[in-house]
């Protein structure tokens, strides 16, 4: 029992990851119906970011890890994310706005392909190591809880749930109380009656982009803290497990991306603690299939269909 | 498409076998090449059949070169010698594995296939990526097939011959299945499928065999490659690999086996070539980067196209306007 | 009394809470050429797409020559005998205009893959064959000269007629016709009226037709039914439905009570 409720809790940290990204990954499906290949080495770039501006960050707050200075951090790789996302959409996919589906796809498979590319021969192929941004350590569960003592729970698990927390509700302020917020899914319901409207569709596109972005770079903060070691091609496989978890919550719905996130993290624990860690990816990839194939809107979306 | 395809095909067939004497003469370096140009060919023109001509987005080719590779391998590595020692037998049984190879890739494209039918675009493109990454690991727990540490020892049956007459042989089903009005359901299944349908064409059909007559030939290109090579690991039929495939065809041109083809040769001689241009001492700082990482190149290579050129080389020109 | 050749019994289509059609009856007899009327929006191309299979009723009988066509592939439908052109055109654009109603010519086929293939005697004698026939059919319709052309080059009109034969090429008894006049001036509509009708007699179809256009529809029409928000409100000659109430209020809006 007590090895379950391990199992979930590391589920939770490592499903809030997935969550953060598979937000990014929704909210471009919801405006633009396409997937963003790329969107995983952004969360890759947020990590780097962190690692390349976290010395100077930590020293303005006092030199070695603080509270005050991870917040900078974490701060300024979301930003630096957020830019990130939106010069590539202005680069790479606006000029594909009315061009096929298959076009665009292929192009984002190109842009993740160049930033992992460059990414190794820029940062070195070999993991570096993260600073210590906030001091991680288990937290000690007092004897009288009982069997409950024997959970591991450490600082970074409860800093990772917790910006996660605070960072969703931020969004969904966004999205349902700001007007930027209400023009997004004005898009994602309908492209040309949202423009009609006065919607300006590069506008929003461009700050859904910033937003997913910038939520993909502080996953990669958030699992620094973690994991600290990190490597150019780390964005691959948390992407692509991102993205099933976008999948199974509903492409598109926001909810469902938070949702679909946790799900995966826990299925993910649960595979490693119970079945067998080698099968933690195939069994993802599994899941994405079945999803597909059974019931392809996901666990909150509706499903569309094609107008004859 | 000419009026006699076979004729054609039997003309190819004699030319590879008297050209492959003169091959057996070149350097080795040359000759690595010249097999690899081929095995391209046989990959670039066979998934050219599934993402060209039927519009379904593959990412996994090289799943399906995997099980051609290692299920050959297999084959000549335990029963090489079921029908003697001399080169007729041998040859025999190699020619046989390679079959067997594509006709084991050919029902991994069933796998794949079928699943997928129910799936557009985007999604499609995802499925066939976990369905290679799920041959992939398949292959790294199987101990018979050598597991994470690769399979190795295959005799080198593949020679200039084989290759080339293989890659005719792509080419020629490909154009002859396309060009005909039996053909027709996979241009109609790619164009609009509501419309084919409509049209009395069984889309489904049309799909599964787009992926199982493609998955046939690249798992033959995958047994060719195996007994080429002599070593084959599961880390070589990776996305990476896929990738360069459907670069070739991208670049060719979706559609167009003869731009693929040509895309083949570029593209097998491209990484060659910025290899010996790395070693040029006069060469700017600023161009390292895209000669020692081929891969700088080929995405960036494939943006541009995607912005500039969609259509590729020879493809064709409704690329650029958004689908109906 | 014979079996009509298409009979729909109490169809009701509903997507969610809409309900696009509501218990539509309505019958076509062998050789028939039958329309199909009402505002936009009524649930015309809605009850093709029932017809053809593209969508499965919630509910009632759709019965093709006797035999049900509900759950069927579309394909399958066409193989019974049912052909239909599109609202929105639905050409396969990469296509030249042979080869767009060659790709339709592919469901009739004895040959299969092997002859693809091989390449031996039959399947020479059977592309000649279709080629013949879509010759014959390109020049009914006056696309012999475009024959090789993109069908994206061709004009709309022409479009819509090369629509049009490569349904015929699926060799149909019964042919829907999704507004096939639309997008026409007034002359090149009444020729696509009289090879309609021409098509209708030379082929022994039956034909449903779609259309906005009034003077079209009730030129050539035998019969008509008329939907209005998914339910027939009238039905019957052109004649009947011209003076029909409830068909002009539909179109024109209700007379107020003054």
């Amino acid at each position: 029992m007590i090895e379950f409720l391990q199992q979930l809790i590391n589920g939770l940290a490592q499903g809030s990851i997935y969550a953060l990204i598979a937000l990014g990954y929704t909210m471009v499906f919801g405006v633009l119906r396409f997937i963003n290949f790329a969107h995983g080495d952004v969360y890759m770039l947020g990590a780097f970011a962190g690692l390349y501006t976290a010395p100077k960050l930590l020293t303005a707050f006092g030199g070695g890890p603080s509270l005050a200075g991870a917040t900078a951090v974490l701060l300024t790789a979301m930003f630096i994310c957020a830019i990130i996302g939106i010069v590539i959409e202005r680069l790479c996919y606006r000029p594909l706005r009315d061009r096929p589906r298959l076009t665009v796809l292929i192009t984002a498979i190109g842009v993740s392909l160049f930033l992992e590319n460059t990414g190794q021969y820029a940062f070195g192929a070999d993991p570096k190591s993260f600073p210590e941004i906030v001091v991680d350590r288990a937290i000690e569960i007092p004897e009288s809880w009982g069997a409950f003592s024997a959970l591991t729970i450490t600082v970074g698990q409860l800093i990772v749930v917790g910006v996660t927390f605070l960072l969703l509700i931020a969004l969904r302020a966004v999205v349902l109380h700001t007007r930027l917020g209400m023009a997004m899914r004005a898009l994602s319901f309908n492209p040309l009656a949202a423009s009609l409207m006065g919607v300006n569709t590069d506008v929003v596109i461009s700050f859904t982009f910033g937003l997913g972005s910038a939520l993909a770079g502080a996953a990669g903060i958030l699992t620094s803290i973690q994991q600290p070691s990190i490597d150019p091609l780390m964005g691959v496989n948390a992407g692509l497990k991102a993205f099933v978890a976008a999948v199974l919550g509903g492409i598109g719905n926001i909810p469902g991306a938070a949702l679909g996130g946790i799900l995966i993290g826990l299925l993910e624990a649960l595979v490693v603690g119970y079945i067998n860690p080698t099968y933690r990816d195939a069994i993802v990839f599994a899941v994405l299939i079945l999803i597909l194939l059974l019931k392809p809107s996901g666990l909150l979306g509706t499903s569309e269909g094609e107008k004859v | 498409m000419t009026r006699h395809p076979k004729i054609l095909l039997f003309v190819a067939l004699l030319a590879c076998a008297a050209l492959s004497s003169l091959a057996g003469k070149v350097s080795p370096y040359y000759y690595d090449v010249i097999i690899g140009i081929g095995i391209n060919i046989i990959l670039a023109a066979s998934l050219n059949l599934i993402n060209g001509y039927t519009g379904q987005f593959s990412l996994g080719h090289a799943g399906f070169m995997a099980v051609g590779a290692y299920s050959s391998a297999w084959l000549t590595l335990s029963f090489g010698y079921i029908f003697g020692l001399g080169t007729l037998a041998t040859t025999t049984t190699y020619f046989l594995a390679l079959i067997a190879g594509g006709l084991m890739a050919a029902l991994a494209g069933l796998a794949v296939g079928i699943p997928s039918l129910r799936l557009r675009g985007d999604y499609l493109a995802i499925v066939t990526l976990g369905f290679n990454e799920i041959i992939k690991g398949v292959i790294q727990n199987a101990e018979p097939l050598g597991a994470q540490r690769g399979l190795g020892g295959m005799v080198q049956s593949t020679n200039f011959f084989w290759t080339f007459a293989f890659a005719a042989l792509t080419v020629y089903v490909v154009l002859t299945l396309v060009h005909s009005t039996y053909g027709s359901g996979f241009l109609a299944v790619r164009d609009d499928e509501i419309a084919a349908e409509a049209m009395g064409i069984n889309t489904t059909k049309y799909k599964v065999l787009a992926f199982v007559v493609g998955a046939f030939f690249a798992g033959v290109a995958g047994g060719l490659y195996a007994h080429f090579k002599q070593f084959i690991h599961p880390e070589g039929f990776n996305f990476l690999r896929s990738f360069d495939i459907v670069v070739m065809v991208i670049l060719g041109g979706m559609g167009s086996t003869a731009g693929v083809c040509l895309a083949a040769v570029l593209l097998t001689i491209l990484p060659e070539w910025l290899r010996v241009v790395d070693d040029y001492p006069w060469l700017p700082d600023w161009l390292r980067p895209i000669t020692e990482n081929r891969m700088i190149l080929y995405s960036l290579l494939l943006i541009i196209l995607m912005l500039t050129r969609p259509q590729g080389l020879f493809g064709a020109e409704n690329l650029k306007r958004k689908s109906a | 009394m014979i079996t009509p050749l298409l009979q729909l019994d109490a169809v009701t289509m509903q997507f969610g809470g809409l309900r696009c059609i509501s218990d539509f009856s309505f019958s076509i007899g062998d050789g028939e050429l039958v329309g199909l009327i009402g505002p936009n929006g009524a649930g015309k191309t809605t009850v093709f797409n029932l017809i053809t299979g593209v969508y499965r009723p919630t509910a009632g009988k759709i019965a093709f020559a006797g035999k049900s066509v509900i759950g069927h592939r579309p394909y399958r439908i066409t193989a019974r005998g049912i052909a239909r052109t599109f609202q929105n055109i639905r050409l396969f654009s990469s296509l030249s205009v042979f080869e767009n109603v060659r790709a339709a010519c592919n469901m009739h086929l004895r040959h299969g893959i092997s002859h693809a293939l091989l390449r031996g005697g039959g399947f020479a004698r059977e592309e000649s064959e279709i080629e013949s026939r879509i010759v014959e059919l390109l020049g009914i319709f006056g696309l012999t000269a475009e024959r090789d052309v993109s069908c994206r080059a061709l004009s709309y009109g022409d479009q819509r007629r090369l629509e049009i034969v490569r349904a015929l090429a699926t060799r149909p008894k019964l042919l829907l016709l999704d507004e096939p006049a639309a997008g026409m001036n007034p002359t090149e509509k009444i020729e696509l009226m009289k090879l309609i009708r021409f098509t209708q007699e030379k082929f022994g179809l039956a034909v449903l037709l779609v259309e906005h256009d009034m003077k079209v529809v009730m030129g050539i029409c035998q019969r008509i039914g008329v939907l209005d928000y998914g339910k027939k409100i009238a039905e019957g000659t052109a004649d009947e439905i011209r003076h029909d109430p409830k068909v002009v209020a539909a179109y024109l809006g209700k007379e107020s009570d003054a």
